[in-house]
């Protein structure tokens, strides 16, 4: 009896060590036991937090986002006035860091792709150039070089001495003054045109692919397109009579008034992320095309392709598998990055946040919203990126 | 799985954030404060005048004073602190977590500080108001004309909702330019970015005597705010709150009373003046009742002399802030600043 029960107990222990010597069941474990933990961990602390808070005498909550904001932002993409709620500052905030965030990540992609093509130039002069920037813009801070070019952009002309560009444009220190355009009755046809334009272009470009492919006959669909984007529209305003009126700015006792006008912070915020994020991209532009084999270029011209053409049709489009990856993490670098603007004054999502957590003592709201806020943008930049990645990659058979 | 495991990444972060708010300390805050034979005491980051580090590298200034008042009061000893350098954000969740025993930071003293966000203001022992300084070749002689300008403000303070309520009640639009800190707001101003400058008066003092053309510019009549500013601590202890209210009307009421730096050790012995004597210790057990040494006021005032030395020798007329009393001269001098009396 007693040794049938022995055998039992060994026949259990060394089930339990097999267990343990099974390397699935061992990552199994090992990942729950991780699991758990973490999850513990973070129980802890949400505890300890709502339970010291209640000590505390603190609430938390959102119902502040309703309560008047009582201050000003400078730029508004939506009307806002200072007693909007702070909820409605928040959404101005945002506005503000997505508009910088897409001009950003528009331009430094010219700009990196344009450098990184040109430090492989075979000229000399030019690649050493580009070089020299990528090595003195990416060594040098970000916060260092968006108070750099504010700092310029606020030595431009006082108000006084406004320079006229003509057409109602006025520049100085304050910003570019631009007219702003008023649409009236009948501007919903000139929209309506530009839409038709763009689809007759993806028309005609699809039509045109396939008749490449079929005749290996080619069609100008690059000149087509923008003469049709550009000229229908253009063609309905004018049959309409023009139907725009414009807001010209005025110079009033202190500043240009009406109008729209481009903050220099902006502007300052934008060269600088561009510039410096640019630097980024343009090394990674650069080792996505080296990493395509020299085999792929020299097959490329032996079948009579123009150096353009080598590039555009058989390098760039396997350097785009190297490089999206990486250039990603560019693109939320700066989305990042943005949030510097409170050095000089460009109402973000956390400047405005920051007057808010002043104004109410609501911090561990507001860092909440910021954390979620910059966590929402990423993941849905990486979500897009993603997806062209797997757009573009490689199709294997 | 990776949409998930950053997601419980941003949970984490966002409970270590929280993190910050534990371990409040709600009762017992002077047997804290002896048992660890330290004040914690939070103060700016920098503000000539008000807290800045001398050639010693000792922290000092109007603000500062205050802290060293108290820690002489309750430890005998006005080094016993340890000073937390605080921004306008952080001030208060240090406060409310407990890392700080007491804030003498230029804070006003609001209804939404004082009821909302929990925390009892001692007093007050500046008055301040919101004016704003422009060119004198704008031509104009009053903050009612600014109609359209563009204003500067250094971001971060109750500022913002003065200036967006004056603009609002007096039907004006303004440009705001919110900037960080005072250095850039300066530069911005200077370079006429913005047409005006605003922040609290005292402020403005300083800022203008730092200009290279300080008779370029005026500072407008209108004080568009009341800035009441003072210590505060955690609501819910008010043996605390106490203590440090009466540490700060002992130091107005011995400017009141002539007692001084130089001869508090003196008028301690005993005087023919009875509240000088029971503020002193000499009559009565005031210090006791408060659970401190009977000697905690002479301790106060030796740390640093009474109110109005403190505030000449930092913010006074003879520093390069040039501050006039105004407001904050004592009331018998028509001023605001009055304390109850000890009995």
């Amino acid at each position: 009896m007693a040794a049938a029960a022995g055998i039992d107990n060994e026949a259990k222990s060394t089930n339990v060590l097999r267990l343990w010597t099974d390397e699935r069941a061992r990552g199994v474990i090992l990942q729950v036991v991780v699991l758990v933990s973490l999850a513990a961990f973070i129980a802890m602390i949400v505890s300890n937090t709502l339970a010291n808070l209640e000590r505390a005498g603190l609430d938390v909550g959102f119902g502040f986002l309703d309560n008047p904001a009582f201050f000003e932002i400078n730029q508004k993409l939506i009307s806002y006035s200072s007693t909007s709620s702070y909820g409605r500052a928040l959404i101005v905030g945002l506005l503000n860091t997505l508009l910088v965030a897409a001009m950003g990540i528009v331009t430094a992609t010219i700009v990196g792709f344009s450098a990184g093509v040109l430090r492989l130039s075979p000229n000399w002069l030019v690649s050493r150039l580009v070089a020299t920037y990528v090595e003195t813009i990416r060594n040098i801070p970000v916060l260092l070089q968006i108070i750099f070019w504010w700092t310029i952009l606020i030595e431009l002309p006082k108000v006084a001495d406004s320079v006229v560009i003509g057409g109602g444009i006025y520049l100085n220190n304050r910003g570019v003054r631009l007219p702003a355009p008023i649409l009236e009755a009948g501007f919903g046809w000139v929209f309506f045109a530009f839409l038709l334009a763009v689809v007759a272009t993806i028309m005609i470009a699809t039509w045109a692919h396939r008749r490449h492919d079929k005749s290996g006959q080619t069609f100008p669909v690059f000149w087509v397109g923008l003469g049709l984007i550009i000229g229908l529209p253009l063609a309905t305003h004018f049959a309409l009579g023009q139907p725009v009126s414009w807001d010209v700015p005025v110079k009033q006792r202190f500043n240009y008034t009406g109008g729209f006008n481009i903050v220099p912070e902006l502007v300052a915020l934008w060269f600088a992320l561009s510039v410096y994020t640019g630097a980024f991209i343009s090394e990674i532009v650069r080792s996505g095309i080296m990493a395509v084999s020299k085999g792929q270029t020299e097959a490329a011209s032996a079948l009579g392709l123009r150096s353009g053409q080598t590039m555009r049709l058989v390098v760039i489009p396997q350097a785009l598998r190297v490089i999206i990856p990486p250039l990603t993490s560019q693109y939320l670098n700066l989305t990042k990055n943005s949030s510097l603007a409170i050095a000089i004054g460009y109402q973000d999502v956390v400047a405005t946040g920051n007057i808010i957590l002043n104004q109410s003592g609501r911090s561990l709201e507001i860092v909440g919203i910021w954390m979620l806020i910059y966590l929402s943008l990423s993941l849905l930049t990486s979500a897009f990126m993603n997806w062209y990645n797997k757009h573009i990659s490689l199709v294997e058979r | 799985m990776q949409t998930k495991f950053m997601l419980s990444a941003f949970a984490a972060a966002a409970a270590f954030g929280a993190v910050g708010l534990s371990a409040g300390a709600q009762a017992g805050t002077l047997q804290d404060v002896q048992s660890a034979g330290v004040l914690k005491c939070g103060i700016n980051t920098g503000i000539p005048g008000f807290a800045f580090t001398d050639d010693a590298g000792t922290w000092q200034g109007f603000d500062v004073a205050y802290c060293r008042a108290l820690a002489a009061a309750v430890l005998g000893d006005s080094d016993k602190i340890e000073f937390v350098n605080l921004t306008g954000n952080q001030r208060f969740p240090a406060l409310a977590s407990g890392e700080i025993d007491v804030l003498s930071r230029n804070t006003t003293w609001t209804f939404s500080r004082d009821v909302d966000l929990g925390f009892t203001f001692l007093g007050v022992n500046y008055y301040d108001g919101q004016g704003f300084i422009g060119r004198r070749s704008l031509g104009i002689g009053s903050a009612t004309e600014l109609d359209g300008a563009s204003v500067c403000i250094q971001t971060g303070t109750t500022t913002e909702l003065n200036l967006a309520d004056f603009f609002r009640v007096n039907g004006m639009d303004f440009e705001p330019v919110p900037i960080e800190t005072n250095e850039e707001a300066r530069t911005a101003y200077l370079a006429e970015r913005c047409d005006v400058y605003t922040t609290d008066a005292s402020g403005l003092a300083a800022t203008k005597s730092a200009f290279d053309d300080p008779d370029a510019h005026i500072v407008f009549p209108e004080i568009v705010s009341k800035e009441p500013l003072g210590p505060l601590v955690r609501q819910g202890d008010d043996e605390w709150a106490d203590i440090g209210r009466w540490t700060l009307n002992v130091l107005i009421n011995a400017e009141e009373l002539g007692v001084t730096q130089a001869n508090v050790e003196q008028l301690a012995a005993g005087t023919d003046n009875p509240e000088i004597n029971r503020m002193l210790g000499s009559e009565g057990e005031f210090g006791e009742l408060l659970g401190l040494s009977g000697d905690w006021a002479v301790a106060a005032i030796k740390a640093g002399g009474n109110y109005g030395e403190i505030f000449e020798r930092f913010v006074g007329t003879g520093t390069p802030l040039g501050l006039q009393r105004g407001l904050n001269a004592l009331w018998t001098s028509g001023g605001l600043i009055y304390a109850p009396p000890l009995r």
